[in-house]
């Protein structure tokens, strides 16, 4: 007690003036705080954001089809499972080999708080309260049989698994989309939580080979293709997206022959991939950069072709340290989605602009804010953390280690 | 030893002695993969353009810049180059663009100087001010901007009272219809703000549209600016000081005197991204109704439908401002790096 008292007073009141700093951040922070409460609580009317959950979490997508997002919903949690569950029984030797380690424990125990807690906070009907809890049971059940059984599986069986990602993917699009016998659901009607999670992950997925060859042009000795890299690099880190957007918009269609424009979801998915590309290019190049020019004379030397050695040697040094800038860009590429409410299209923000255009939510603007900011706080939050715990993992000593 | 001409190209030779094909020959693929490279785009390039000029002939919008002298027809609620609707489209994109340059100049000083607060504090020695400056950071920097600037604009600018009511500072009044500032009036007198009939009045008023962009954008710049300054400093060894506290130097007097001045290497070419970015978020201004260069330029497209000498427009003076900031930032950063005795 006394240790903490001095700590305490070491950090806080160590000579006057900090005293005094002290004392002014607490009350500044006891009225913000008071002041925050007393609206949460007291002032907002939170019906704005209950009422409309549905249209915040897909648009106007048909209430009809809307099974196929639940289903699409219960795959990606079973999937997180699967892989949260393979990776926790992967052997590690600087990990017991404990199946629920405290953290996993503190998450899934979050997991449950949550699938409990916020169906109930928004008011949701019985009928989709449940289904809720079944897809967290998913997620759980398959993390505890992917780490029960996971390592009982041929190798073979556990090399191909990760393959199912990308064809999970597919199979999203596909539910999003229609074809295949379902009914196509126009991407005019996509919206809310689902058309921005669409957008950045397409985007996402598709800059990263962009930009890692744009990066490798950048830096090659081949003047037209360094060249090349260098103008679409700096021409389109010297526009500012909303311009890029509008060009995406307004110009595509002159410059495609009649009839071969993309639809606008896409037309926007691809500019905000182009455009991402060119970010992604310089975080790829500076961990080029600090790979030493010995390793790819070195595996040039063992007879590897250079495509070889920058694909087994150069660009695993690489990315790994591009990884934090890498995903610092994934994470403002998710925030830049938002843009896309600026050219009409039916994102979060986009869809939060209907809702408080409807004269029953007039002047509502600050509870649904609120729920934005928080929503898109959690989401680059869980993204940072993620990348943090990949460096970790991808840490060379941690690596060494672990054999 | 002789020497051999050694043209025509001799064949090259495996290490075994066995002719290396043409296709594989280091001589030829460099020029074989850029021609591939070259070809390819100048097709596509081609493509483009054969499309762009067939589908502008039909529209009857070949490129054309006549149209630049037509009386605008649309009003700029706040300009500092005086215009009125009558006045042509090139006058328009002009005042779009000195708004533009109001806004960047204003959040370059107030980001540079909240940022540079906001780093320095993350190395004070008070926990709480160490820790809210983190918080801070973490939470402007994982929201979108745009959401920052809206929320800024419909749910605090917007909802600030009138009259009697207003925020009133000395010297500076806080109302729904604009922020006045004290400044000289006729005679080079020195005014406030003063109420004239229920109307604030003031040598200088900025509206809310801007001061919600102006607050938004430092805001937002800020937190990085923040960072880059944190990342300057702590790269300066530890060693100096602790060796400027043993000379009996202040925390300031270190700061200033002995650990920024190094610090500034680093930082400056920070800055200078974070210059260019906040330049280009600027264009977001179109989102809290600001009439900036991006949205006299949306607006000029949606009346004249000359959607490529626009975006031509567009783009090339964002590119000239982001340049005119890189210039100036290398210059400053020249100044700043180590000069080797």
């Amino acid at each position: 007690m006394t240790a903490l008292m001095r700590r305490l007073r070491h950090e806080l009141f160590a000579t006057p003036a900090d005293g005094l700093i002290t004392v002014l951040l607490l009350g500044l922070l006891g009225a913000g705080g008071a002041g925050f409460l007393h609206w949460a609580f007291r002032q907002a009317q939170w019906a704005v954001v209950r009422v409309n959950s549905t249209l915040f979490a897909v648009g106007r997508y048909p209430i009809e089809q809307q099974w196929r997002i639940w289903l699409l919903t219960a795959l990606l949690a079973a999937a997180t499972g699967i892989t949260w569950g393979m990776l926790r029984s992967h052997p590690r030797p600087d990990r017991s080999g404990e199946l629920w380690p405290r953290n996993d424990r503190i998450a899934s125990l979050l997991l449950v708080l949550l699938a409990l807690l916020l169906p109930l906070a928004l008011g949701l009907t019985a009928a989709i309260q449940l289904r809720w809890w079944l897809i967290t049971a998913a997620l759980l059940l398959s993390r505890w049989l992917a780490g029960r059984f996971g390592p009982l599986l041929p190798p073979l069986a556990k090399r191909l698994l990760p393959l199912g990602l990308p064809l999970l993917y597919l199979l999203g699009m596909v539910l999003i989309h229609g074809g295949l016998g379902l009914l196509p659901v126009p991407s005019a009607e996509w919206g809310g939580l689902l058309l921005t999670l669409l957008e950045a992950s397409f985007a996402i997925l598709l800059c990263f080979p962009l930009g890692v060859l744009l990066a490798l042009g950048r830096r090659s000795e081949l003047p037209l293709l360094r060249w090349g890299s260098v103008l679409y690099i700096e021409f389109i880190r010297g526009a500012p997206l909303i311009t890029l957007l509008f060009l995406g918009q307004n110009m595509l269609g002159f410059l495609l022959p009649g009839g071969l424009a993309p639809e606008r979801v896409w037309r926007a998915a691809w500019v905000l991939t182009l455009f991402a590309a060119a970010y992604l290019a310089e975080a790829v190049r500076s961990g080029l950069a600090a790979v030493p020019r010995g390793q790819l004379e070195a595996a040039r030397s063992l007879g590897m072709s250079l495509p070889q050695a920058f694909a087994s040697v150069v660009l695993p040094q690489a990315l790994r340290v591009a990884l934090p800038s890498m995903v610092g860009q994934f994470i403002s590429l998710l925030q830049d989605t938002t843009l896309l409410s600026l050219i009409g299209l039916m994102e979060l923000l986009g869809t939060a602009r209907t809702v408080m255009a409807n004269p029953a939510f007039l002047g509502r603007n600050a509870e649904v804010y609120f729920t934005l900011a928080v929503l898109f706080w959690c989401c680059c939050a869980a993204l940072a953390l993620g990348s943090r715990a990949l460096e970790r993992r991808l840490d060379p000593a941690a690596l060494a280690r672990s054999g | 030893m002789p020497l051999t001409p050694n043209l025509p190209l001799p064949a090259a030779l495996e290490p075994g002695g066995a002719v290396v094909p043409w296709w594989r020959d280091r001589r030829v693929v460099p020029w074989l993969v850029q021609g591939g490279v070259g070809l390819t785009v100048l097709v596509l390039v081609a493509f483009l353009l054969s499309n762009l000029i067939r589908n502008l002939t039909a529209a009857g919008l070949l490129l054309s810049w006549s149209w630049l002298g037509q009386p605008a027809g649309f009003d700029i609620a706040e300009t500092v180059l005086p215009f009125q609707a009558s006045d042509p489209y090139w006058r328009g994109l002009l005042a779009g663009l000195v708004n533009t340059l109001r806004v960047v100049i204003a959040g370059l000083i107030g980001s540079t100087a909240l940022g540079t607060l906001l780093g320095m504090a993350s190395f004070s020695g008070n926990g709480l001010l160490r820790g809210l400056t983190r918080v801070y950071v973490e939470v402007v920097r994982n929201i979108p901007l745009l959401l920052q600037l809206v929320f800024w604009y419909f749910v605090v600018f917007l909802a600030l009272p009138n009259g009697t009511a207003a925020l009133q500072l000395p010297g500076v009044v806080l109302a729904k219809s604009g922020l006045y500032l004290s400044g000289f009036g006729e005679g080079l007198r020195w005014v406030a703000p003063q109420l004239v009939s229920g109307v604030w009045q003031a040598p200088l008023r900025w509206s809310v549209e801007f001061a919600a962009l102006l607050t938004g954008l430092i805001a937002y710049s800020s937190a990085f600016i923040a960072e880059v300054v944190r990342g300057g400093i702590a790269a300066v060894a530890k060693g100096q000081w602790e060796a400027a506290s043993s000379l009996g130097l202040s925390w300031l007097q270190t700061l200033r005197q002995v650990v920024l001045p190094q610090a500034l290497r680093v930082i400056v070419p920070g800055l200078n991204t974070q210059y260019i970015s906040l330049a280009k978020n600027s264009s977001l201004a179109v989102a809290v109704g600001f009439t900036d260069l991006y949205s006299v330029a949306e607006t000029t497209l949606n009346q004249t439908g000359r959607a490529v000498e626009v975006v031509l427009f567009l783009l090339g003076a964002y590119l000239a401002i982001d340049l005119f900031i890189s210039v100036v930032m290398n210059s400053l950063n020249r100044l700043v790096q180590i000069r080797e005795r």
